[in-house]
C-alpha cells in the first residue's frame, strides 16, 4: 500500500519543510502559533517515520525503501536513500525524539521561539538523512548539515559560556570529518568514480590503505561517539546547551558516531578493524572505567549525565568490536536505550533547573518532599541509567557483556565495573537531590509536575520499561542484516 | 495451557496487580482499599502457592518458557518458570511471610503518611522474589535478584528524610551490586561455554565440562565449574550478606521493621542459599568452590554472632542474628548438604520473621523506643508478644522440639561429617557452628531478659525525649519521631501496651510453625524423597547427608539423643550466663567491658570494615575520579590538547600577521626577494 510512497524522503524533508514553515512565522508575537505548527509539525514527521517500521521485511539484508535520482551526474553523486535493519530504528528514534524536544520547549523558551523550533525540525530531518544516505556524498552534506542546527541551538539559547561550548563543539566535530572528505575522495578514485557507500564496501583495499582509511573515519565518528579522548567537548556542550539541545546530542547526534562505525569501519575495512580491535577495546574500556569514576565526582548534574552518556557509550564501540552477534545488536540496543534513557534523565534535569535554575546538585536535596511523581519518575530513569534489569538499560550492557566474556574474560570484568560505578553516580545524585528533607526555600518552592512535563515522562518511562521486559521487537529487526554485516566483516578484503 | 499453568501464573501475577493498583492508583483508592488489595494479592497467591505446592508433592514438575525475551545469533533468553519441590517450598514459604507481614502492617505503619506506597512496595517485593524463585533460567534468576535489590533499596530508604536511613540504602544496592558484579560474570561465563542459561540445558551439559579448564590469569588453569561457581557465590554472598559483603545488612535495619522481617530476615536474603541449592549439580562438581563456600559461611556465622552481644538496637541483635544463621545456613551448602540449608531456610524464616515482627511489636508497645537498656519487665504488658518472642527465642537457639533444633543441629552434623571427609576448611566451620550455638544463646537470651524480664527502666512519663537518651553506639533513631509518629500513644502516658490484633495475628500464626515444623518436616526433607530431582548429591565424594540418614531414627530420637550431646549444654550455658550477667548480676558485663575495652572497642566498630571501605572504596574511587578528571581531562586533554592548539594556532597567526602590515613597500620588499629567489633558481637549474 505505501510502497508507492517515498517515504525516506518524506522522513528528511517533512521536517526540514515544516522547519522553514515554523521560521516563517516570524518573531516572537506570533510564538504561540510557531510552538502549535512545530508540534503538528514533529508529529507529521514521525507519522510519516512509523511506515518504515510497521512495513518492514525482516528478511532480507538489502536496502529497502530505496530511492535513487542523479544528482550532480558529473561526479556521479547521487540522491540515493535507503534503509536496512541496523539504519531504520535509529530514523524513528529520530522522529520521535523531535516530539519530546517540542514539548520540552513549550513554555521554557521565550525569545526566538520560531527559529528554535525550527532549528530541531531541520536538525530532525538533516539526521534522519545521515541514517538514510547511501551515496557517501549526501552522508557528508547531511553529516555536516546536522551540526549547523545544534551549534545554533548552543550559541544562541546556551548557558553562559555558549560560545567557548559551541566552537569547541563545532571545531572537534569539523576537525574529524574533514578527514572522512578525504577518505571519500580517495574511495572515489579507487573504486574509478562512485560515491555509492555500498560499493565501497566491495571494494577490494590493502592493508596499509584500510588502516589509514580506518583511522580517517576513526578520528571524524570517535569524536561524535565520543570516545575517550576526544570526549571533553560533550560535558561542555551539555552544560551550556539548552534542555533540549542536550536532548539531541544525547539520544541522537553521538549515535551518528556509533552508526559510522557500522556503516563504513567495518564493512569497508573489516581487516584494519581487526587489526585495530585492541586499540577499539582499550579506548572503549578507558570510557567505562574511568569516565565512570569521573562521573562519580561530578557537581553539575548535567555534566554527570553526559560523563555517564560517554561511559554507556563505551559499550557501544565495545559490544561492536567483538565481532559477534549478541555484541553487534546489543551494541545496536545499547544505543537505542541510551536514547530514551539520556533523553529522560536530561529531560528531568531540565524540569528542576526551570524551577530552581540551577544544576548543582548541591542547590537541591529533599525534592522528593515537594514532588513526589517527578521523584518516582526520576527514580525510575535513575535505575534504567544504573542498568537495572527489567529496564531497558539492562538489555545493551547485559549482551555487551555476554559478547566480551567470550572474547577475553578481563574485558568482561572491566566492563561489568559499570554494574557498580552507574549505581554509584546515579543513585549518590539521587540521594543527594532527591531524598532528605527539603534543603532551603527554592526547593520548598518546587511544585511538581505539569500535565505536559508528565506527558513526555510518562512517555519515556513506559518506552523504557516496555523495552526492557520485551526487547525482542526491537532486536527482531536488526537480525539479518547485523548477520550479513558480520559475515561481510569476517571475510578479508585484502586484494 | 493448562489450569496448572494459569496456577503458576497467578502466584506472581496477584501479588503485582495489588502492587500496581496500591502504588498507581493508591492515592485515589486511600488506604483501606490499598491494604485490601495488595493483602487479597497475596492472599491470592499464597492459596495458589498451596495448590501448586500439593501438585508437586503429588508427583507434577514443570520447566517451560512463558516468553522469549530476546533472541540473538543462535542464543535465546526466555522468562521462564521451573516449578519443582525446591519452588513449591520456597514458593509457600515467601508467600505465607509476605501475607503475615502485610496483615501486620496494617497496624504497624498505621499512622505513616507512606501508607499505600509501602504496600505496593512489599506486594512488588512478593512479586520480584517469587519470579526469582521460579525462574527456569539464569537470566531471569537475575531479573529477580536485582528486582529485590531495588524494593530492599526502596524499603530501606522509606523514610527518605533520614539521612541515616538513605545512606543505608545507597550502602545497601551499592554493596550488593559489588556481589552482583561476581554474579553477572558468572552468569556470562555460563553463557558463553555452555550456549544457553536454562538451568536444564546447563545441568545436562555439565558431565561434559567436568575437565574443561580455563586460563583467567596466565599460567594459571583453573576449572571452569570451579570458576563459575565461585563467581555466583559472590552474588550469593551479596545478596545473602556473608563476610566480607555483610556489611550493608545491620545498617537496612533503617527501614520500618516489616520488612526487616520480609526481605532481611525471611526471604530476600536467603536468595543466595537457594540460588546456590538450586545450582547443587554445579556445585557438587568443585570441592574448591564448597571449601570456600564453607569457610566463608563459616566466619559469618561465629563473626558477626559475637557482634550481636553488644547491641543495645532490639532490631540490630536480631540482624545480627540473622547473618550469624544465613552464615550457618552458607555452612550446610559448603557441606554439601543443600536440603539442611534450605530447611534451616524454612525454619529461619518462620522464627526470625516472628523475631522481627515482634521486635517491630515491642517497638510499638514501647512507643518507638528500641534501646534494650531502657525497656525491662514487659511481659506483664505485652503478654502474646512476649510469649511469642520466647517461642521464636528458644527456637532460635536450637531447643529440642522447637524447629530450629531439628535445622541446626543437621547442619552442625553435617559440618562434622564434611571435616571427617577432608573438605578443606570444614575443621574451622565445625568449631565455628559449635561455637555458634554458645554465642547465639547467648545474645538471643540477653536480649529477652533485658526485654521482658527484670526492671522496668523505662521512663512511663518522658518518652518524648527518649531520643536523646543513652545512645552511645547509634543514632539513627534520632529521627524516628518526626518521620514515623504515633501521636496517638501521647495520651496513653507511656505505659506500654499490648499492640493490636492484626499485629499479635500474625505473630501468633508465625509461632506455630515456629514451634512445629521442625519436628515434622525433618524426615521428608532430609531424608525423605521430598527433594529428589531438585537437588543433587554426589553421595560418593560427599557423603555428608548419607551419614546424617544413617544417624537418624526419627525426629523424637534425634530431640532425646541430643540431650547428651554437646550443642544443646553449650545452649544451656548460654542461656544461663545471660542471665547471670543480665538479671542477677549486672555489674560483671559492665566489669568485663571496663576491662576488655579494647576487645569491645573492635566489636563496636564492626571489625573495622565500614570504615576501611569508607576511606578506601568510596574514598578512593572518588580520588581516582577527581584526579582523572581534574588533571588528566581538564589539564591534558583539554589544557593542552585541545586549547593548546588553539593557542598555537593563535601564536602562529599573531607571527603572521605582522606580515600583513598594509604597508607597500613591506610588500614590494617581500616581492624583490621573492623574484630574486624565483631568478636564483632557475639560473641555477638552467
Amino acid at each position: 500500500m505505501l510502497a508507492g510512497y517515498p517515504l525516506l524522503s518524506l522522513a528528511v524533508w517533512v521536517p526540514i519543510i515544516a522547519g522553514a514553515l515554523v521560521l516563517a512565522t516570524g518573531s516572537d508575537r506570533n510564538a504561540n502559533l510557531a510552538r502549535w505548527m512545530a508540534l503538528i509539525g514533529a508529529l507529521v514527521s514521525f507519522a510519516v517515520t512509523v511506515p518504515l517500521y510497521t512495513g518492514f521485511d525482516t528478511m532480507t539484508a538489502n536496502m529497502q525503501f530505496e530511492e535513487l535520482l542523479p544528482w550532480i551526474p558529473t561526479y556521479n553523486i547521487n540522491y540515493h536513500l535507503g534503509v536496512d535493519g541496523i539504519s531504520m530504528p535509529f530514523i524513528l528514534l529520530t522522529s520521535f525524539t523531535t516530539i519530546l524536544v517540542v514539548i520540552a520547549g513549550w513554555q521554557v523558551i521565550q525569545t526566538k521561539v520560531s527559529q528554535y523550533m525550527a532549528a530541531f525540525l531541520m536538525m530532525s530531518g538533516a539526521i534522519i538523512g545521515v541514517f538514510a544516505a547511501l551515496d557517501a556524498m549526501l552522508f557528508y552534506v547531511f553529516f555536516e548539515a546536522m551540526l549547523i542546527p545544534l551549534f545554533l541551538v548552543i550559541g544562541i539559547w546556551g548557558g553562559p559560556r555558549r560560545v567557548y561550548a559551541a566552537v569547541k563543539f563545532f571545531l572537534y566535530t569539523l576537525l574529524g570529518s574533514l578527514l572522512m572528505l578525504v577518505a571519500f575522495l580517495y574511495l572515489y578514485f579507487q573504486s574509478g568514480g562512485s560515491f555509492e557507500i555500498l560499493d565501497y564496501q566491495r571494494l577490494p583495499i590493502g592493508m596499509s590503505a584500510q588502516i589509514l582509511i580506518f583511522l580517517a573515519f576513526f578520528l571524524s565518528f570517535a569524536v561524535k561517539v565520543p570516545m575517550w579522548p576526544v570526549h571533553t567537548w560533550l560535558p561542555d556542550a551539555h552544560v551550556e546547551a539548552p534542555t533540549g539541545g542536550s536532548v539531541v546530542l544525547a539520544a541522537i547526534t553521538l549515535k551518528v558516531g556509533a552508526y559510522g562505525f557500522l556503516r563504513f569501519n567495518l564493512p569497508i575495512a573489516p581487516d584494519a578493524s581487526h587489526y585495530l580491535t585492541g586499540f577499539m577495546v582499550t579506548l572503549s574500556l578507558i570510557a567505562v572505567v574511568y569516565i565512570g569514576l569521573v562521573a562519580l565526582v561530578q557537581a553539575d548534574m548535567k555534566k554527570l549525565i553526559a560523563y555517564s552518556s560517554i561511559s554507556h557509550m563505551g559499550f557501544v564501540t565495545l559490544g561492536l568490536f567483538m565481532f559477534n552477534s549478541i555484541g553487534t545488536e546489543g551494541a545496536l540496543v545499547q544505543m537505542i536505550s541510551h536514547g530514551f534513557i539520556s533523553a529522560a534523565m536530561f529531560l528531568s534535569v531540565g524540569v528542576m533547573y526551570d524551577r530552581v535554575h540551577s544544576r548543582q546538585i548541591a542547590d537541591y536535596g529533599g525534592v522528593a518532599n515537594k514532588m513526589p511523581i517527578f521523584a518516582a519518575f526520576l527514580m525510575l530513569f535513575s535505575m534504567a541509567n544504573a542498568g537495572l534489569p527489567g529496564t531497558s538499560g539492562f538489555i545493551g550492557e547485559f549482551m555487551v557483556i555476554m559478547s566480551a566474556i567470550k572474547v577475553n574474560f578481563w574485558f568482561a570484568f572491566l566492563a561489568s565495573t559499570t554494574l557498580i560505578f552507574g549505581a554509584a553516580y546515579t543513585l549518590w545524585m539521587y540521594k543527594r537531590v532527591i531524598f532528605g528533607a527539603v534543603a532551603n526555600h527554592h526547593v520548598a518552592e518546587m511544585k511538581d509536575v505539569s500535565a505536559r512535563e508528565f506527558s513526555f515522562l510518562a512517555v519515556l518511562a513506559v518506552l523504557v520499561l516496555s523495552m526492557g521486559l520485551y526487547p525482542k521487537p526491537y532486536t527482531e529487526v536488526m537480525h539479518t542484516s547485523v548477520n550479513n554485516l558480520l559475515a561481510h566483516v569476517a571475510i578479508s578484503k585484502l586484494p | 495451557m493448562t489450569e496448572m499453568q494459569k496456577l503458576y501464573l497467578l502466584v506472581p501475577l496477584a501479588p503485582l496487580f495489588g502492587a500496581v493498583i496500591a502504588g498507581l492508583f493508591g492515592w485515589a483508592i486511600g488506604r483501606t482499599l490499598s491494604h485490601l488489595v495488595t493483602i487479597a494479592g497475596v492472599a491470592v497467591s499464597c492459596w495458589a502457592s498451596w495448590l501448586v505446592f500439593q501438585d508437586v508433592q503429588a508427583g507434577h514438575t514443570f520447566n517451560g518458557t512463558v516468553y522469549t525475551w530476546i533472541t540473538t545469533g543462535d542464543i535465546r533468553l526466555e522468562v521462564g518458570f521451573l516449578i519443582d519441590s525446591l519452588t513449591a517450598m520456597m514458593m509457600m514459604v515467601v508467600t505465607f511471610v509476605s501475607l503475615m507481614v502485610h496483615i501486620y502492617t496494617i497496624g504497624y505503619m498505621r499512622e505513616d503518611a507512606g501508607y499505600q506506597r509501602f504496600f505496593s512496595y512489599i506486594s512488588l517485593f512478593t512479586f520480584s522474589m517469587l519470579m526469582l524463585v521460579m525462574s527456569n533460567n539464569f537470566l531471569q534468576l537475575f531479573f529477580g535478584w536485582e528486582a529485590v535489590g531495588l524494593v530492599s533499596y526502596l524499603l530501606i530508604g522509606f523514610w527518605f528524610t533520614r539521612p541515616t536511613a538513605t545512606y543505608a540504602n545507597l550502602k545497601a544496592f551499592l554493596v550488593n551490586r559489588v556481589g552482583d558484579f561476581g554474579f553477572l560474570l558468572g552468569i556470562g561465563m555460563v553463557l558463553a561455554y555452555f550456549g544457553t542459561l536454562d538451568y536444564a540445558s546447563v545441568f545436562a551439559q555439565l558431565p561434559s565440562m567436568a575437565n574443561t579448564h580455563v586460563t583467567l590469569i596466565p599460567g594459571m588453569d583453573w576449572s571452569l565449574i570451579s570458576v563459575i561457581c565461585i563467581l555466583l557465590f559472590i552474588g550469593a554472598m551479596g545478596k545473602s550478606a556473608q563476610f566480607p559483603l555483610h556489611v550493608w545488612l545491620p545498617d537496612s535495619m533503617e527501614g520500618p521493621t516489616p520488612i526487616s522481617a520480609l526481605i532481611h530476615a525471611a526471604t530476600m536474603v536467603t536468595a543466595g542459599i537457594f540460588m546456590v541449592a538450586r545450582m547443587s549439580p554445579m556445585f557438587e562438581m568443585s570441592d574448591a568452590a564448597l571449601s570456600f563456600v564453607i569457610v566463608i559461611g563459616a566466619i559469618t556465622a561465629l563473626f558477626m554472632g559475637f557482634l550481636g552481644i553488644i547491641q543495645n538496637d532490639i532490631k540490630r541483635v536480631v540482624a545480627y542474628s540473622t547473618l550469624s544463621q544465613l552464615g550457618y545456613m552458607t555452612v550446610a551448602l559448603g557441606a554439601s548438604a543443600y536440603s539442611v540449608a534450605v530447611f534451616h531456610l524454612m525454619t529461619h524464616a518462620f522464627f526470625k520473621a516472628l523475631l522481627f515482627l515482634a521486635a517491630g511489636s515491642v517497638i510499638m508497645g514501647m512507643h518507638h523506643n528500641q534501646d534494650i537498656r531502657l525497656m525491662g519487665g514487659l511481659r506483664k504488658y505485652m503478654p502474646i508478644t512476649w510469649i511469642t518472642s520466647l517461642i521464636g527465642s528458644l527456637a532460635l537457639i536450637g531447643t529440642p522440639f522447637f524447629s530450629g533444633f531439628y535445622s541446626k543441629d543437621s547442619i552442625i552434623e553435617a559440618a562434622h561429617a564434611a571435616m571427617e571427609h577432608g573438605l578443606p576448611g570444614a575443621g574451622f566451620a565445625y568449631f565455628a557452628v559449635v561455637a555458634g550455638v554458645f554465642v547465639t544463646a547467648f545474645y538471643s537470651f540477653r536480649m529477652y531478659f533485658l526485654v521482658f524480664h527484670g526492671k522496668e527502666r523505662f521512663d512511663t512519663h518522658a518518652h518524648d525525649s527518649h531520643a536523646s537518651a543513652a545512645h552511645d553506639t547509634h543514632s539513627h533513631d534520632d529521627h524516628a519521631h518526626d518521620d514515623h509518629a504515633h501521636d496517638d500513644h501521647a495520651h496513653h502516658g507511656g505505659v506500654p501496651h499490648e499492640s493490636p490484633l492484626v499485629v499479635t495475628i500474625p505473630l501468633i500464626l508465625l509461632a506455630i510453625p515456629s514451634l512445629l515444623i521442625g519436628y515434622f518436616a525433618i524426615e521428608p526433607m532430609l531424608f525423605g524423597d521430598y527433594f529428589k530431582g531438585a537437588i543433587f548429591v554426589n553421595n560418593e565424594l560427599h557423603p555428608a547427608m548419607e551419614e546424617l540418614h544413617h544417624e537418624f531414627h526419627g525426629a523424637m530420637a534425634m530431640a532425646v539423643h541430643s540431650l547428651t550431646s554437646l550443642p544443646l549444654w553449650l545452649a544451656i550455658s548460654g542461656v544461663a550466663l545471660s542471665w547471670f550477667f543480665y538479671m542477677k548480676r549486672p555489674d560483671i558485663p559492665a566489669a568485663i567491658k571496663q576491662r576488655f575495652i579494647i576487645i569491645y572497642n573492635v566489636l563496636d566498630n564492626k571489625y573495622g570494615f565500614d570504615t576501611f571501605n569508607a576511606w578506601f572504596f568510596a574514598g578512593g574511587a572518588r580520588a581516582l575520579g577527581n584526579f582523572f578528571w581534574r588533571f588528566v581531562d581538564v589539564k591534558i586533554i583539554d589544557g593542552f590538547f585541545v586549547n593548546g592548539t588553539a593557542h598555537l594556532i593563535g601564536w602562529f597567526s599573531t607571527i603572521t600577521r605582522k606580515w600583513q602590515s598594509g604597508y607597500i613597500y613591506h610588500y614590494a620588499f617581500a616581492m624583490i626577494i621573492g623574484v630574486f629567489a624565483l631568478v636564483t633558481w632557475f639560473v641555477r637549474v638552467a
